[in-house]
C-alpha cells in the first residue's frame, strides 16, 4: 500500500498538468470488494515491486556504464566477451524467481475457476449492444430483464453536459445480495462480448453458442460498474454493466418488487390497440432498441444498417416484417427481438416504423405477432 | 542471379540492371535496390498507419463523440494495426535483411534474385487492397487487427479485400523467408561458419523459419473466415457445429510467433549497434544464439495466453501461464548480455547508440509488463484494456521501431556514402523517446483503472490520461517528419561519409567493402581470417 501512495502522488502531479480535467483521476485498480479482486491487487503489488527492484538493478549497471565507461572520459574498452559462471547464474536465478512467483498465482487461478456451490446463479447474455439477465437458480429465480445504457444520446454527442456516471449507467441494474457466492453463466446471442466488473475481479468472454462461467462474492454493499471489453461492433463502447450489491433484506424486497412488476407488465396479447397508442409506445421501444443502427431519421447507415424509411419490407405485408423483428437476420447486427420484447412491444415498434418517415403501411396488432412466433 | 551475371559479363560494375528511371526499380533483382524499396515502402505505410493513429487519438482527446462515428473509429483501429504490423514493421526489417545479409556473409546477392523482386512487388498490391477497403460500401472492416469471428461475418466487402490482402502479404513473407534461409545456408563466404555469422544474420535465420511456419496458419484462419462469410461453412459458427474460439486458437498460433517475427530482427540490429559503439565484442555470442532459438521455440507453445478470458479449463490456463513465464528467462539473458557488452567498454552516444539504449530501456519495460500479463489472475483483470495497449506498444514501438531507427542511422552512411546530421538525429531521438512515453506510459494507468481498448468514447475519470496520451501521440507523429527531413537532407547534401564512420563496427560490410558500397559487392568471396 505504501507503493500505491507514492505513485498516487506522482499521478496527482501529472493529473494537475492536464488542465480541464474536472473529474477525479483514476490511475489504479478500483478498490477491490471481492476476495479474488483483493488477491489480484496484492499479486500485482508484489510483482510490481519485484519488477522495480530488478529494473533498477539492471539499468543501474547500464547507467553506470553510460556514465563511467565513456570514451570521452578516456575509458579504454576491455575485450572480455564471455563468463560462464555469470551466464549460468543469470539464467538460473530468474528461473528460480519465476517458480517462487508461480506458487501463489496458481492458488488464485484455481480459486478463480471454482464456480461450485453458488448461492445464486445468474445467466448473462450479450447482445449487440445490451445485456440480458436471467436469474436461473436461487432466491429471485425467474427474474429476467434486459439492461442497456441509460446515458442520453445528447450527452454522448456533446449537446448536454455529461453526468457523473457518463457511459457507466443502465436502465436496469443487476441486483445481488452481499456476501453470497454468485455464479455468472455468460453467453452471447450474436458476436463475442465480455462481461466485466473490475471491483469483483470477474471477467468472462461471452461466446455465442457456448456457456462459460465465472463467479464473485461481493463483500461490501454498493454500486459497481464495468463495461463490455470485447470489440463487438459499432456500439461496443456503449454497453456498460452495473451491479448493485444490497443487504439480504433489501434483496428479498427487490425480488418481491421485481416479480410484482413483471406480473403487471405481462399484458394480454389479444387486446386490440388503437393506432395512436401503438405508435406512441413504439416510439419509445424504437428509441431504446433500434435507434443506434437505424437512426432517429429511419435512414440507417447503409449498407450495414439498412434504412427503414421507404423500405420495401416495412411498407410490404405485415408477416414479412414481423418475422425479421422476431427472428433477426443471420450474420448481421439485426438480432432476434422475439426473445427480448413482448408481443405488444414488437407490435408497437413495427407499427411505429410503418407509420413514420413517410411510410404509410397498416398497423400490426399484438395478436398477429403472437401468431407468428414459432 | 542471371541478371546479375549478365551485367558482369558486360563489365559494367556500377550498372543498374538494364533499365533506367522507374523501370530500374520495377525490374531490379539487386538486393540493395530491393532493400531500398522495402525501406521506403515501410516508411510510407508507417506514415499512413501513423495518420490513422492521430485520428484515433483525436477522437479520444475528450469524452463524447467529436470527430468520427464509432463505426469509422473501429475501422481506424483495425487498419492502424494491420498496416503497422504487416505494412510498416515487417517490411522494414526485410529491407534490412536485403541490404545487410549478403554483405554480412560475403555473398554477391540473395539466392533467388527474381523471387526477391516479386516478394517486394506483391506488397504494394496488398497495401492498395487494404487502403481500398475504406472506399467499399460499409467501409473497411471494424473488427480489430485480430479479426475475431463471428464479428467478421457481419462486415461488408471491405472484409474480403482485407482477407485477400492478408493472403498476399503472407505470400510475400513466405517467399522472402525462403530466400533468406537459402541465402544464409548456402551462400556464406568460405570460412564464415554459422557460429561466426553476425548476430543480425542469426536472428533473421530464426525469424525466417518462424515466418515459414506461422504465416500459412494465418492464411488458413482468414480463409476459414472467407468461407464462413460466403460459402456456407460453419468453422466459427456454433449453430452449424463450429466454435468462435477456434478462430482465436488458430489466429494466435500465428499471432504469438508473429510477435517474435517482429522483435527478433530488431534484437539482431541492436546486437550489431551496441558492440560497435561500446568498442567491445558482443558479450555471450553463443548464449545469444541459444536464447534467440529458445525464444523462437517457446513462442509456439504460449499462444493461448492471449485468451485467458475465453473460459479455458484451469489446466489449460496453468500450462499457458507457466510456458509464458518461461519466455522471461531467455529474454532476460539477452538483456543481461547487452548490458554486459556495454560494461567496461569505451562508449560513445551517436544517434544509433541512443536509439539502441532507448530500445534496451523501453523494451525491457514492455517485457516486464509482459511478465505481469502472463499471470492469469492479473491478466483477467487487465485483458482487453489499455494496459495491454501500452504493453504491446512498448514492445512494438519502443522495441521494433527504435531498433529500426538505430539500424537506419547506423547503416545509412554505409549505404549512401553520406552522413546524416548528428545533432538533428539526436533531437529526433529525444523527441521520439519523450513523446513515446508521454503517449504510452499513461495508458498503463488507464488500463489498470479499467478503460477497455477499442472504444471511441469513455467515462469521465479517464479524461486526464487520455488528453496527455493524445498530446504525446501528436508530438510523436510530428517528430517523425523530422526523421524524413534528416534522411532527405543526408541524401541530398549530407557530408561525405568517412571510409569507416563507426570506429567499433567490425562485420564484413565495414571491414571488407568501401563506403559507399558499390552496386555489386563480393563478386568474388572475401578472404576471412
Amino acid at each position: 500500500m505504501r507503493g500505491t501512495r507514492i505513485v498516487s502522488v506522482l499521478a496527482g502531479l501529472a493529473g494537475l498538468a492536464a488542465s480541464g480535467a474536472a473529474h477525479a483521476i483514476a490511475w489504479y485498480f478500483q478498490t477491490p470488494v471481492s476476495g479474488i479482486a483483493r488477491d489480484i491487487d496484492q499479486l500485482h503489488q508484489v510483482i510490481m515491486w519485484l519488477i522495480i527492484v530488478i529494473f533498477v538493478g539492471v539499468f543501474g549497471f547500464m547507467f553506470w556504464a553510460c556514465y563511467a565507461h565513456r570514451k570521452s572520459k578516456g575509458h579504454q574498452a576491455e575485450q572480455f566477451h564471455e563468463n560462464t559462471t555469470v551466464e549460468i547464474l543469470w539464467t538460473v536465478i530468474p528461473a528460480l524467481i519465476l517458480v517462487i512467483i508461480a506458487w501463489p498465482v496458481t492458488k488464485t487461478v484455481i480459486a478463480q475457476k471454482d464456480t461450485s456451490a453458488p448461492e445464486l446463479t445468474i445467466k448473462v447474455t450479450g447482445y449487440q449492444w445490451k445485456w440480458g439477465y436471467d436469474y436461473i437458480k436461487g432466491e429471485g429465480e425467474g427474474i429476467s430483464f434486459v439492461s442497456m445504457l441509460s446515458t442520453p444520446r445528447e450527452q454522448i454527442e456533446g449537446n448536454a453536459p455529461k453526468g457523473e456516471n457518463y457511459l457507466l449507467e443502465v436502465d436496469n441494474e443487476v441486483v445481488v445480495p452481499v456476501g453470497k457466492k454468485i455464479r455468472v453463466i455468460v453467453t452471447a446471442a450474436d458476436v463475442i462480448h465480455a462481461w466485466w466488473i473490475p471491483a469483483f475481479g470477474a471477467k468472462q468472454d461471452a461466446i455465442p453458442g457456448f456457456l462459460r462461467d465465472t463467479w464473485f462474492r461481493a463483500n461490501e454493499p454498493g454500486t459497481y460498474r464495468g463495461q463490455c471489453t470485447e470489440l463487438c461492433g459499432k456500439e461496443h463502447g456503449f454497453m456498460p454493466i452495473v451491479v448493485r450489491v444490497v443487504s439480504a433484506e433489501d434483496y428479498t424486497k427487490w425480488v418481491g418488487e421485481r416479480k410484482q412488476a413483471m406480473a403487471a407488465v405481462a399484458e394480454d396479447p389479444s387486446k386490440t390497440w388503437k393506432v395512436d397508442e401503438l405508435v406512441a409506445r413504439g416510439e419509445k421501444v424504437y428509441a431504446a432498441n433500434c435507434v443506434a443502427c437505424h437512426q432517429a431519421s429511419g435512414r440507417g447507415a447503409p449498407p450495414a444498417f439498412p434504412p427503414l424509411a421507404g423500405s420495401k419490407l416495412v411498407n410490404g405485408p405485415e408477416p414479412g416484417q414481423i418475422d425479421v423483428v422476431l427472428n433477426g437476420r443471420p450474420n448481421t447486427a439485426m438480432q432476434a427481438f422475439g426473445k427480448q420484447l413482448s408481443d405488444t412491444d414488437i407490435a408497437a415498434v413495427i407499427t411505429y416504423t410503418r407509420k413514420s418517415w413517410g411510410n404509410k403501411a397498416s398497423e400490426v396488432q399484438p395478436a398477429e405477432v403472437k401468431a407468428r412466433r414459432k | 542471379m542471371s541478371a546479375v551475371v549478365d551485367t558482369h559479363a558486360h563489365g559494367h560494375h556500377d550498372h543498374h540492371g538494364g533499365y533506367g528511371g522507374i523501370m530500374r526499380w520495377i525490374t531490379t533483382t539487386n538486393h540493395k535496390d530491393i532493400g531500398t524499396l522495402y525501406l521506403w515502402f515501410s516508411f510510407i505505410m508507417f506514415s499512413v498507419g501513423g495518420l490513422m493513429a492521430v485520428g484515433i487519438r483525436m477522437e479520444l482527446f475528450s469524452p463524447g463523440l467529436q470527430v468520427m462515428d464509432p463505426d469509422f473509429f473501429n475501422q481506424l483501429t483495425t487498419m492502424h494495426g494491420l498496416i503497422m504490423v504487416f505494412g510498416a514493421i515487417m517490411p522494414v526489417f526485410v529491407g534490412f535483411a536485403n541490404w545487410q545479409i549478403p554483405m554480412m556473409i560475403g555473398a554477391p546477392d540473395m539466392a533467388f534474385a527474381r523471387l526477391n523482386n516479386w516478394s517486394f512487388w506483391l506488397l504494394p498490391f496488398a497495401a492498395t487492397l487494404l487502403v481500398l477497403s475504406f472506399f467499399m460500401p460499409g467501409g473497411a472492416p471494424g473488427v480489430g487487427w485480430t479479426m475475431y469471428a463471428p464479428l467478421t461475418v457481419q462486415m461488408g466487402i471491405g472484409m474480403d479485400l482485407t482477407i485477400f490482402a492478408v493472403h498476399i502479404l503472407g505470400m510475400s513473407s513466405i517467399l522472402g523467408s525462403i530466400n533468406i534461409i537459402t541465402t544464409i545456408l548456402n551462400m556464406r563466404a568460405p570460412g564464415m561458419t554459422l557460429m561466426k555469422m553476425p548476430l543480425f544474420v542469426w536472428t533473421w535465420l530464426i525469424t525466417a523459419y518462424l515466418l515459414v511456419a506461422a504465416m500459412p496458419v494465418l492464411a488458413g484462419a482468414v480463409t476459414m473466415t472467407l468461407t464462413d462469410r460466403h460459402f456456407g461453412t460453419s468453422f466459427f459458427n456454433a449453430a452449424g457445429g463450429g466454435d468462435p474460439v477456434l478462430y482465436q486458437h488458430v489466429f494466435w498460433f500465428f499471432g504469438h510467433p508473429e510477435v517474435y517475427i517482429i522483435a527478433l530482427p530488431g534484437f539482431g540490429v541492436i546486437s550489431q549497434v551496441i558492440p560497435a559503439f561500446s568498442r567491445k565484442p558482443l558479450f555471450g555470442y553463443a548464449s545469444m544464439v541459444y536464447a534467440t532459438s529458445a525464444i523462437a521455440i517457446i513462442s509456439f507453445i504460449v499462444w493461448a495466453h492471449h485468451m485467458y478470458t475465453v473460459g479455458m479449463p484451469v489446466t489449460g490456463q496453468l500450462f499457458f501461464m507457466y510456458a509464458t513465464m518461461l519466455v522471461a528467462v531467455p529474454t532476460g539473458v539477452k538483456v543481461f548480455n547487452w548490458v554486459a557488452t556495454m560494461w567496461k567498454g569505451s562508449l560513445t552516444f551517436e544517434t544509433p547508440m541512443l536509439f539502441a539504449c532507448g530500445f534496451l530501456f523501453m523494451f525491457t519495460l514492455g517485457g516486464f509488463t509482459g511478465l505481469v500479463l502472463s499471470l492469469v489472475p492479473i491478466d483477467i483483470q487487465v485483458h482487453d484494456t489499455y494496459y495491454v495497449v501500452a504493453h504491446f506498444h512498448y514492445v512494438m514501438v519502443a522495441g521494433a521501431l527504435f531498433a529500426a531507427f538505430a539500424g537506419i542511422y547506423f547503416w545509412l552512411p554505409k549505404w549512401t556514402g553520406r552522413m546524416y546530421d548528428e545533432t538533428l538525429g539526436k533531437v529526433h531521438f529525444w523527441l521520439t523517446m519523450i513523446f513515446f512515453n508521454v503517449t504510452f506510459f499513461v495508458q498503463h494507468f488507464l488500463g489498470l483503472a479499467g478503460m477497455p481498448r477499442r472504444v471511441p468514447d469513455y467515462p469521465l475519470m479517464f479524461e486526464a490520461w487520455n488528453k496527455i496520451s493524445s498530446i504525446g501521440a501528436f508530438g510523436m507523429g510530428l517528430s517523425q517528419l523530422l526523421f524524413l527531413y534528416i534522411v532527405l537532407k543526408a541524401l541530398r547534401s549530407g557530408a561525405k561519409a568517412p571510409e569507416k564512420p563507426w570506429e567499433g563496427a567490425d562485420s564484413l560490410e565495414w571491414t571488407h567493402l568501401p563506403t559507399p558500397v558499390p552496386y555489386h559487392t563480393f563478386e568474388t568471396p572475401p578472404v576471412l581470417k
